[in-house]
């Protein structure tokens, strides 16, 4: 066992659901721990830890959880948790801890059509739902971090969305991580059910204080679309670079069910996200979209996965990069057809613009097909600003700088206008300029 | 005033422009016809700056500045304009936020400062409906998806918004149906002014029936090896060029 597995271990053996809040997550804390405790700790040789390694990880003791913020610390997070316009059901976690005071009013909702709690705050049947659905998604085998989190589970979002309702207003999920004495470690935890023929909206937040803090946030979220559901979903991380995210978003679709995820990430010291879709009924479809734009010496990693495992079903995949300085990236995206799964339409795109010499990014697009009556494309490019859109720049007056800022801006531009969601939209784009402004070389090599 | 003397270009090895001489004052239009390769596109380029062609020799005075000392983008803010034949498609740039760009950047130059967003709107949504575009064209990504026809009106649109002392057209009529074509004639009439010139390069005399030229030359091997008015264009249509070239060869 490394000595990584170990500490975390034993530090989830101490934290229990038996000593905590959540004394009915014992028995799936248990087999989570029993699952990571059994575990190789990812190093360069395992495969899908090959481009990103875990030092950082382990170069500080994450091993606790911070202790809760006072009010007036948490009053001063409010802008941070903020999408203006979205005007969302909103759940705020700080440090992990859920805080009411950042959260819509009255956030904990048990209605016929719509459940939201926090897992703390569980009602009996809410549990039972819970304890029903929990890692039936996420495979605690192919995602080592998501039997971390669930050894220590004891705090989440659950979410269920009844069948035949409509959800008009998004549901917005705040974690953000602040700057601590010593290290800690944040376990976020989601669990979204939509019944058959509901629809949703729900966006995935992370950010942290702008202080430089060790934070180690260990993220599982589950997904379930149901039959005829239709799921609008999106994934932003713009936490500070020092903060150290491992992610995992694990999606099932039901029979012509409809997930629409889109993700962003800024670039920290380790920034790793896992996405795994299955598609498990016919006709479901699965439009995912992502953004990575890491600069100075941060790192970002995707790996998505996409599981066609029954005919019929469609997955539009488009991953668009900006590395910068001696950032790298790495994306890794896997479609899987199976045996059965005939008449599959899949397509994944990745395209990469390097701003440095010394920028990286290890791309790597993975068809594997079993079944012979299926389209599938993919592609990966890693290429510079094109030169013939910038003469064009120019001969209409604008400067070489600036047109390099415009075209940069428009490369990933063209997916945020994709997002169907206005308000994350509108929230992104000037967001994403003001980066720009502050950070050219995401444009141009550092002078 | 540009006047071009003794211009000599290549691309790459080969030598395209071989001692071309021209002169075009304020107010005045020349067209510029020829044969195919003979560097009528190549001209545009060079005026306008493009990586990759190479002034091997001559001089080129716009309005008393050397225009081969300028960046391509000092050439724009001095009032050269060059629309393309071949207008790039820039995806994730809105058309509008480009304009707004271009015309800023040449307003800076000028001591001015950036024009404000809502009267910027109202001259761009001017422009659209002069060049008989649709309003979304503003919002839509610089060319992307737009038809042959629509991306040459949203060149002349440019053109209408920047307002440069001088403007070449670098066959903007081809591939054009005739209707386009009436709105590519009306948007440079209706530019035309006394310190306008305008240069217009094109294979047919077809756009010289709504654009009215002063001077009308032939390029043919790297030079203009004729010049005359507009009855030129017309004995051109009816005789081809390949009495003029074998004059040259």
């Amino acid at each position: 066992m490394s000595d990584f597995i170990a500490q975390a271990a034993r530090f989830a053996a101490v934290n229990l659901g038996d000593d905590n809040n959540t004394p009915w997550l014992a028995d799936v804390n248990r087999a989570g721990l029993d699952r990571w405790s059994s575990l190789a700790f990812p190093t360069r040789k395992t495969e899908d830890w090959k481009y990103t390694p875990l030092k950082s990880l382990e170069n500080e003791n994450y091993f606790t959880f911070a202790e809760p913020q006072s009010n007036d610390e948490n009053h001063e997070l409010m802008t941070l948790c903020q999408i203006p316009d979205l005007d969302g059901l909103k759940l705020v976690f700080v440090n992990g801890y859920f805080c009411a005071d950042l959260s819509s009013a009255n956030i904990s909702i048990d209605l016929p059509e719509l459940t939201i709690t926090t897992f703390s705050k569980a009602d009996h049947v809410q549990k039972k739902s819970i304890t029903e659905h929990l890692n039936t998604i996420a495979p605690q085998e192919k995602h080592e971090f998501a039997a971390l989190n669930t050894s220590c589970l004891s705090e989440g979002v659950f979410i269920r969305v009844a069948k035949n309702q409509r959800i008009a207003q998004p549901i917005h999920i705040v974690s953000v991580t602040t700057a601590q004495a010593s290290a800690f470690m944040v376990n976020q935890r989601a669990l979204i059910v939509l019944e058959s023929g509901s629809q949703a909206t729900v966006v995935e937040h992370f950010v942290s204080s702008l202080e430089k803090q060790t934070s180690f946030v260990n993220s599982v979220s589950e997904i379930i679309v149901g039959d005829n559901a239709h799921l609008q979903h999106y994934r932003i991380h713009e936490e500070d670079e020092s903060a150290l995210h491992i992610g995992g978003t694990h999606v099932e679709l039901g029979k012509s069910a409809n997930i629409d995820s889109f993700h962003l990430a800024l670039g920290s010291e380790i920034k790793r996200n896992d996405i795994v879709v299955h598609h498990k009924g016919e006709g479901a479809h699965c439009e995912l979209n992502g953004v990575y734009l890491p600069r100075k010496k941060q790192h970002v990693d995707f790996h998505t996965c996409i599981e066609h495992a029954v005919p019929h079903c469609t997955t539009n995949e488009v991953f668009r990069g900006i590395i910068a300085d001696s950032a790298r990236a790495v994306f890794n995206g896997r479609i899987h057809i199976h045996k059965y799964a005939q008449k599959t339409f899949a397509q994944l795109s990745n395209k990469n613009l390097l701003t440095s010499n010394k920028a990286e990014i290890d791309t790597k697009p993975e068809l594997e097909i079993y079944a012979d009556d299926v389209q599938c494309a993919h592609g990966a490019t890693v290429a510079q600003l094109d030169t013939e859109s910038l003469h064009y720049f120019k001969t209409r007056g604008i400067g070489t700088e600036e047109a390099m800022v415009m075209l940069s801006f428009g490369f990933i531009n063209e997916l945020i206008n994709n997002v169907k969601n206005e308000a994350v939209g509108d929230y992104l784009r000037p967001k994403l300029a003001e980066l720009f402004a502050k950070a050219p070389e995401l444009a141009r090599p550092a002078p | 005033m540009l006047s071009i003397e003794n211009l000599h270009a290549r691309v790459e090895e080969k030598e395209i422009l071989k001692g071309l001489n021209l002169v075009v004052k304020p107010g005045e239009i020349h067209a510029i016809m020829g044969p195919n390769g003979a560097g009528k596109s190549t001209l545009g380029h060079v005026l306008a700056g493009r990586d990759g062609y190479e002034v091997t020799d001559g001089v080129t005075d716009f309005y008393g500045k050397n225009l081969l000392d300028l960046e391509t983008e000092e050439r724009a803010r001095e009032g050269l304009f060059l629309a393309f034949q071949y207008p790039v498609e820039i995806p994730g740039v809105s058309n509008m936020e480009f304009l707004k760009a271009s015309v800023d950047a040449v307003r800076e130059h000028q001591g001015l400062d950036a024009i404000d967003s809502v009267s910027f709107m109202k001259q761009a949504r001017e422009a659209c409906k002069a060049v008989n575009l649709d309003q979304n064209f503003l919002k839509r990504g610089v060319n992307e998806g737009f038809s042959g026809g629509e991306k040459k009106r949203n060149e002349i649109m440019q053109m209408m918004l920047l307002q440069p002392k001088v403007a070449i057209l670098d066959e903007t009529d081809s591939g054009l149906d005739i209707d386009a074509l009436q709105v590519v004639a009306n948007g440079v009439n209706a530019l035309r002014s006394p310190d306008r010139s305008f240069i217009i390069v094109t294979h047919y005399q077809r756009l010289l029936n709504f654009i009215e030229p002063d001077f009308v030359h032939v390029l043919a091997n790297g030079k203009i090896v004729k010049s005359g008015d507009k009855s030129l264009a017309l004995e051109l249509e009816d005789k081809g060029y390949a009495w003029l070239e074998d004059g040259v060869a």
